[in-house]
């Protein structure tokens, strides 16, 4: 549609109620479903990340099946963290700016780094030094180009004395040591891009990184317990019950301190009833009264609670079979729940004016850079990375050292 | 008790206090010579960044109204067709309170037709109806603590030595973070180049010792505007300073911005 078109509509229909700035007044709000899945995803790095750190730091062996598939979740997502974000910019091709002369004062500048650092120094190394064996033996017992890929990761460091593993085990738990805070850091800072925009009640907000982190953490282990059990049913084995019994456990310990967090920001914002509260009050009630509180704080938050809460309580009288399902349903209803509450901060920061007396809308397009296909185009790429890692790197038929 | 304050520590801090002084204007205007070279800000040749302090001040009683700030500034500086202004002019109406109802004032209502270029229709209200009725100019604020600039991943938008507020076209990545952080919806992204646009007090105007075009097309000196460094007592921004008690937009948010008015109401925000 050309341009001129498009801004005659914008014209004619209304996209508010009440008053918004001119400039606010526009179809859509700037920042679309894109910067939705930006913090998602970044969130579910962290999370799986996190998932890894509990058998490597601190020593959680039931949790040793889902380890290797944590750690390749992390990784998978991370590839994909900055695509929204680079298909948003007005100009992508000037993205490396933010590298090359980074605004320092800036948390998006920054972020930049932090992802770096995160990918290149934590989560790439590890994984390396996790499988450096493997890879040396893989590489003489596979054949073909698998062989030449397993040979080419081992970068020419094909020792395998008992000291040189041993080494590796040591860089690996203090690279899991300083990942843990390095993961808080990179979806802190998603957190702090939000919580630092003064101008909008609904994002300045001191508690929003550590939202950000708490529910990333939960929807990080909602994802490896998703995936372990589609990885398990794939393979058409049993799911070892005392590992999925342990992850549920940390997830739901994990949900009592978010959901507790995200209670007390809402109570403080309902008690201190600070500019702008009339107009938060009216997005709950309207704007977002689906997804804020049947999507984030019933699907999302209660019913993963009373299922995991009461699992937590009557364990060993539920039979295996439905321990699996309200498992596996937990994780889903989490991971939309944790979804929905991007939706909320992101889009439910644009719906209103800065000036407090307006309301706007948001439709999105199906087709295009910002509509459904390309969200979801977005989120099946790291489950299509995902199991290409899975097929390198978790194959049944390869034997694993799985040593942490 | 041993003194920790030795003569040569006091003079070691004295001394950096003192060079920091006299370093800060040579470094002001070494960054404005470097942001010369680098940023494409549209100033005319020969101009000196460091030798003005621009400002705006609006009185909102001299208002109109008529909307043609708004229109002089869309065609002066290519603002694209739409919901886009670099300026625009909201009015207020603010009704009387229902008799008996104990409130002070009625609800007020703010509007702005196509950020006000072609005027205003007769309010929905009666005059015997309306309390008060205003017109407010907006534009960019001026901030000396510019949450746009802060949160620039790149620096494309900086503050000018002589209080604009800038945006390098060339460099901007059209994140959009700078039109989220302005409290006072000033930014917005520019269709046509993808890039965050807003006023630039026309920097290519006043760098030439023109006005910038609102404030040249005013017909009731709504719009004052000055040079701080350069304003005798006589000139119309000392004289609005003197006249009038000012305020600024959403001052709880410790932007402090530059652009000050006169005569506005609680309600304006």
């Amino acid at each position: 549609m050309s341009l001129e078109i498009t801004n005659a509509i914008a014209e004619l229909t209304p996209h508010f109620e009440g008053y918004a700035y001119p400039n606010e007044a526009t179809p859509h709000p700037l920042w679309t479903v894109l910067i939705v899945l930006y913090p998602y995803i970044t969130g579910l790095v962290a999370g799986a990340f996190i998932m890894a750190s509990l058998v490597r730091v601190f020593e959680v062996k039931a949790l040793q099946p889902v380890y290797r598939l944590s750690l390749l979740t992390a990784f998978g997502f991370l590839l994909c963290a900055p695509l929204p974000l680079l298909l948003h910019l007005g100009h992508p091709e000037r993205c490396f700016q933010v590298m090359i002369t980074p605004h320092l004062t800036s948390p998006m500048a920054i972020f930049g780094f932090v992802y770096a650092w995160y990918l290149m120094a934590v989560l790439l190394l590890e994984l390396w030094f996790d499988y450096r064996h493997d890879l040396v033996v893989w590489s003489q017992t596979t054949t073909g180009l698998k062989s030449t890929i397993y040979r080419l990761l081992t970068v020419g460091v094909t020792d395998t004395s008992e000291p040189a593993l041993k080494l590796d085990a040591r860089i690996g738990h203090i690279l899991s040591v300083v990942g843990i805070p390095s993961a808080f850091l990179l979806h802190g800072y998603v957190g702090f891009i939000f919580g630092s925009v003064k101008a909008n009640p609904w994002w300045g907000n001191v508690l929003m990184p550590i939202i950000f982190i708490l529910s990333a953490v939960v929807s990080g282990i909602a994802l490896c317990v998703f995936n372990y059990m589609v990885l398990m049913w794939l393979r058409r084995k049993l799911v070892d019950m005392r590992c999925l019994d342990v992850m549920g456990m940390y997830l739901f310990y994990a949900l009592v301190v978010d959901a507790g967090i995200e209670a007390l920001d809402w109570i403080h914002r309902v008690y201190s009833a600070e500019e702008g509260f009339q107009v938060m009050q009216y997005m709950a009630q309207e704007k977002l009264f689906y997804t804020l509180n049947l999507g984030q704080a019933l699907l999302g938050t209660l019913v993963p609670l009373l299922l995991l809460g009461s699992l937590q309580l009557f364990r060993h009288k539920v039979p295996e079979l439905w321990r699996r399902r309200m498992y596996f349903t937990s994780a889903m209803v989490i991971l939309i729940g944790v979804m929905a509450m991007r939706w909320n901060v992101v889009i439910g920061g644009q719906l209103f004016s800065k000036s407090l007396r307006g309301l706007m809308s948001y439709k999105m397009e199906f087709a295009g850079l910002e509509g459904w296909l390309m969200s979801a185009v977005l989120l099946c790429l790291p489950f299509v990375i995902l199991a290409v890692l899975v097929k390198l790197f978790l194959s049944e038929k390869l034997p694993s050292s799985e040593h942490a | 008790m041993k003194n920790s304050y030795s003569r040569r520590s006091v003079l070691t801090v004295l001394g950096a206090a003192v060079t920091g002084v006299l370093a800060s204007p040579a470094a002001r205007t070494a960054k404005a010579a470097v942001q010369k070279v680098l940023a494409s800000t549209g100033a005319a040749k020969g101009y000196d960044p460091t030798r003005h302090k621009w400002v705006m001040g609006i009185d909102v009683n001299n208002c109109i109204g008529c909307g043609l700030c708004a229109e002089a500034c869309k065609r002066e500086n290519h603002v694209p067709e739409g919901p886009y202004y670099r300026t625009w002019i909201e009015r207020y109406t603010i009704a009387k309170p229902k008799p008996g109802s104990g409130d002070a004032r009625g609800a007020a209502t703010v509007e702005s037709p196509m950020g006000g270029m072609n005027g205003f229709k007769d309010p929905e209200l009666s005059k015997d109806e309306i309390l008060h009725s205003f017109f407010v100019p907006k534009l960019c604020n001026l901030c000396q603590h510019s949450p746009c600039v802060q949160v620039c991943p790149v620096g494309a938008t900086f503050d000018a030595p002589d209080g604009a507020v800038l945006i390098d076209p060339k460099y901007c990545i059209g994140c959009g973070f700078c039109i989220q952080a302005c409290p006072y919806g000033c930014r917005f992204l520019n269709p046509r180049t993808r890039t965050a646009e807003k006023c630039t007090l026309c920097y290519h105007r006043i760098t030439k010792g023109l006005q910038p075009a609102c404030v040249e097309i005013c017909p009731t000196q709504a719009r004052v505007f000055g040079d701080l460094k350069n304003s005798g007592p006589d000139d119309p921004i000392q004289k609005f300073y003197r006249n009038n008690k000012v305020q600024a937009l959403k001052p709880h948010l410790g932007t402090e911005p530059r652009v000050l008015y006169a005569g506005f109401d609680k309600e304006v925000s």
